[in-house]
């Protein structure tokens, strides 16, 4: 008897493994057999996000299948793009695994285009897809040298400034967001005098912002060249715009104008909870974070302002490789998900800001607000913040240097009290290392 | 197996008798003993056919049964480690996997001059030590207890052993949260006590105990059931003795437990070593959102961490594979002065 149960115990545990590798390779073979899949002579066509992409909770996904009887689309989702873009890699490397349409983000666009274009459909020539209805340099970021454009992309990353009126009004600073936006305008230094003013007055247990990395993203947001040169050499050390920034960011944290805090962090979020500082700058795609993490208690207290000058954070695109099963319907799809239409949806239900510039002017996004922040109307904020986005130069180890000028040597300036001196060559030896082959 | 021989017998014998109505009948007797013999030659035959058979099953079914294990063994960890270490001795990126050129032992010979390398090689060591110690020591002691004759004795070694089926991933945001700068259990606690709040993330020796107190937290039990069986199966009359001897609790402990445990500590032991080694899960969810780098001076990265962070942040194979060599060697030596140990005090004792 105890055997029979033992050896069905094993018996179920065995298949339970085989049937989880089994459908585990179904999922990332794509399950996308134009026969199998969705029956009755259905196509499906896998797409594969990190994080909570927004495309299929904007309801996308059902309004094409609705349109197009024939298709079932399938979401497989990765949380962090850390964890997603090496596994993406290694499918692309192998030709297996992969959706019949992958997202990738900004930072990692450069190296997909120099060095995957070859594996990847060029989506420049399909039907329903025209250049001109995006913003040039979002088309041109994933275009490759010999002009092949491997990737469409669907939102980009304006930012504002999001401020917290009740303590600026505690501090004696202007709440209204036009006398905000002016305090600041045109230049970071007036945003770090602003800094400067709130810390006069400021509340118990506020700061002015939240993080000094979070500063020094913005700013490098704000220059077309940042850490690459046009000829795709690495030139952060010498750029005087990533000097600026840093110096920018550096003086917030000498001056304990930060919450020291570190963003995307349990200790960040229970910041916005607590409401520990008055400003963040805040890319379009940050708003609904903020209104999740500050809760109710925050409701009427948040507003958005512009920010010092026109800057971008983020955004993604969308990339068919050519291993995929069902290429041509794929490559359709794209072209639908990133058609201004589609994009002004995008924004209206999650607030991902459109990079098809054609999309600024439907009244979904021109005419949009934002009830948590107090009405503003975020559609004309982050449309003109758009339009002035310089061409920025991306490239392939973006997201390394990125990284580790914010969490190596802005930390340790931010956090641990270093000089500004030590945290840049911390960073610089840190970056070396992760550059060197 | 009875039926079929039983059937392969009668028509073995009706063929012969079938032929044999056509024969002359003086010859019938020799025929008859004739057909006897080949029968019990063939029957012989049979048994020698199944016997080798028996012989065979005996012999080679053991390696079928194994031999599962060693397929997939041979898949999952011989084939990826001995391809690690060939892709150890080329330049190779994640862009194209495939890519590879040559460079013999250059990815080995810089690590000696990596000061990030050395750096996770010192915290391995010291998260290592700081976790092990304790651990090792609060389940011995845990174990002791649980020696006793307790109600509901069940109860508390499930409890024990819960730590251990929390998942990583849980657990460490739960102790991330604990040893919050501004918010945490711990830094309030301490301010009841009156000393002010410790930021435990950016502190070298700070984030050191907070990686090892979950690891330390996650594995006690574990470690405590192990020494608990080992001690259920100490003999009690030694105990009998020793108290007859005057021997008090504590003596007992020292004098009879720890003696009779010792290959199981040292196999408690042996195991731990590997385990904070390769540290990895602990320290990187510890980081919060800084992904693999474990902190912002590196002071809580582990060379698990940073074996993760060549390969699969900053996209070099060949250099995260040396790494991972490295480590296996590292293992290898540990293991080696383990056994030399072990041989000194089995021949002092």
């Amino acid at each position: 008897m105890r055997r029979t149960v033992i050896l069905a115990v094993v018996a179920a545990l065995g298949a339970g493994l085989l049937a989880g590798c089994a459908e585990d390779g179904e999922e990332t073979a794509g399950g996308s057999a134009g026969d199998g899949g969705g029956g009755k002579g259905r196509t499906t066509i896998t797409v594969g996000v990190f994080g909570a992409f927004g495309l299929k909770e904007a309801g996308l996904y059902d309004e094409y299948m609705k349109l197009n009887k024939h298709i079932e689309i399938k979401q497989t989702s990765i949380e962090r793009n850390e964890n997603y873009y090496p596994q993406l890699l290694t499918h692309l490397g192998t030709g297996s695994g992969l959706a019949d349409i992958q997202a990738v983000e900004v930072n990692n666009i450069a190296e997909i285009t120099a060095t995957q274009a070859d594996k990847l459909v060029d989506l420049g020539g399909t039907e329903g897809v025209s250049k001109d209805a995006f913003l040039p340099w979002k088309w041109a970021q994933a275009t490759s040298r010999d002009g092949k454009t491997v990737g469409l992309g669907t939102d980009i990353g304006p930012q504002g400034i999001c401020y917290r009126k009740d303590l600026f009004a505690k501090a004696g600073l202007p709440t209204d967001r036009e006398a905000v936006g002016r305090l600041w305008a045109g230049d970071w230094d007036k945003y770090l005098a602003a800094g400067r003013q709130f810390k006069a007055k400021a509340p118990k247990g506020t700061a002015f912002v939240d993080s000094a990395s979070g500063i020094m993203a913005a700013v490098t947001g704000s220059s077309a060249k940042r850490f690459y040169d046009e000829n795709g050499e690495v030139v952060y050390k010498t750029n005087p715009a990533v000097k600026e920034a840093w110096d920018v960011a550096a003086a917030f944290a000498t001056e304990g104008l930060t919450g020291r805090l570190q963003q995307f962090t349990p200790a960040w979020d229970q910041g916005y909870a607590n409401g520990t500082f008055a400003t963040v700058s805040c890319p379009a795609w940050m708003l609904g974070y903020i209104q999740d993490k500050s809760g109710a208690a925050g409701k009427g207290k948040w507003d958005v302002a512009p920010a010092p000058k026109p800057s971008n954070w983020g955004g993604s695109f969308l990339i068919v490789p050519k291993a995929g099963r069902n290429t041509t319907e794929a490559a359709k799809l794209a072209a639908w998900l990133t058609a201004p239409e589609q994009q002004a949806k995008l924004f209206e239900k999650r607030g991902s800001f459109p990079s098809a510039k054609a999309a600024y002017a439907l009244p979904a996004v021109s005419g949009a607000t934002h009830d948590y922040f107090g009405g503003a109307p975020i559609g004309e904020i982050f449309s003109r913040a758009a339009e002035g986005i310089p061409v920025t130069i991306v490239g392939p180890k973006d997201l390394v240097i990125a990284q580790n000028l914010a969490d190596i040597g802005m930390l340790q300036v931010d956090q641990k009290g270093r000089s500004s001196e030590e945290g840049w060559k911390a960073a610089v030896k840190a970056i070396d290392n992760a550059l060197d082959q | 197996m009875a039926p079929v021989t039983g059937t392969a017998h009668d028509t073995a014998a009706t063929a012969p008798s079938g032929e044999g109505g056509a024969a002359p009948a003086r010859r019938s007797g020799a025929r008859d003993l004739a057909a006897a013999e080949r029968r019990r030659e063939r029957r012989s035959r049979r048994y020698q056919r199944r016997s080798r058979w028996y012989r065979r099953d005996v012999r080679w079914s053991p390696y079928a049964f194994v031999a599962p294990f060693f397929l997939f063994f041979a898949a999952f960890g011989l084939f990826p480690l001995l391809y690690t270490g060939w892709a150890s001795l080329h330049r190779v990126e994640l862009t194209a996997p495939t890519d590879m050129e040559w460079v013999g032992l250059r990815n080995f010979a810089r690590l000696l001059e990596d000061e990030f390398f050395w750096n996770a090689l010192k915290n391995t060591f010291t998260i290592g030590v700081i976790s092990t110690v304790p651990q090792l020591l609060i389940a011995l002691g845990i174990a002791h207890l649980l020696n006793y004759k307790l109600r509901g004795s069940m109860f508390f070694r499930v409890a024990a052993l819960t730590p251990y089926a929390t998942s990583v991933a849980a657990a460490t945001l739960v102790f991330v949260l604990m040893f919050g700068r501004d918010y945490g259990m711990i830094n309030w606690a301490l301010g009841l006590a009156g000393i002010g709040p410790v930021d435990w993330q950016n502190g070298a020796w700070t984030s050191q105990i907070a990686v090892s107190t979950i690891v330390v937290w996650r594995w006690t039990g574990y470690n405590a059931l192990i020494y608990l069986a080992a001690m259920q199966a100490v003999p009690n009359d030694l105990y009998e003795s020793a108290a007859l001897d005057g021997a008090s609790r504590w003596q007992q402990f020292v004098h009879v437990t720890i003696p009779s445990l010792r290959p199981t500590i040292l196999f408690t032991c042996v195991v731990s070593t590997i385990g904070a080694t390769q540290l990895f899960g602990e320290p990187l969810l510890f980081n919060g959102g800084g992904g693999a780098t474990g902190g912002a001076d590196h002071q809580f990265q582990t060379l698990g961490l940073y074996l993760y962070e060549q390969g699969w942040v900053n996209l070099h194979l060949g250099r995260a594979s040396a790494i991972a060599w490295t480590m296996f060697l590292i293992l290898l030596l540990i293991g080696a002065v383990n056994w030399l140990l072990v041989r000194r005090l089995r021949k002092s004792a």
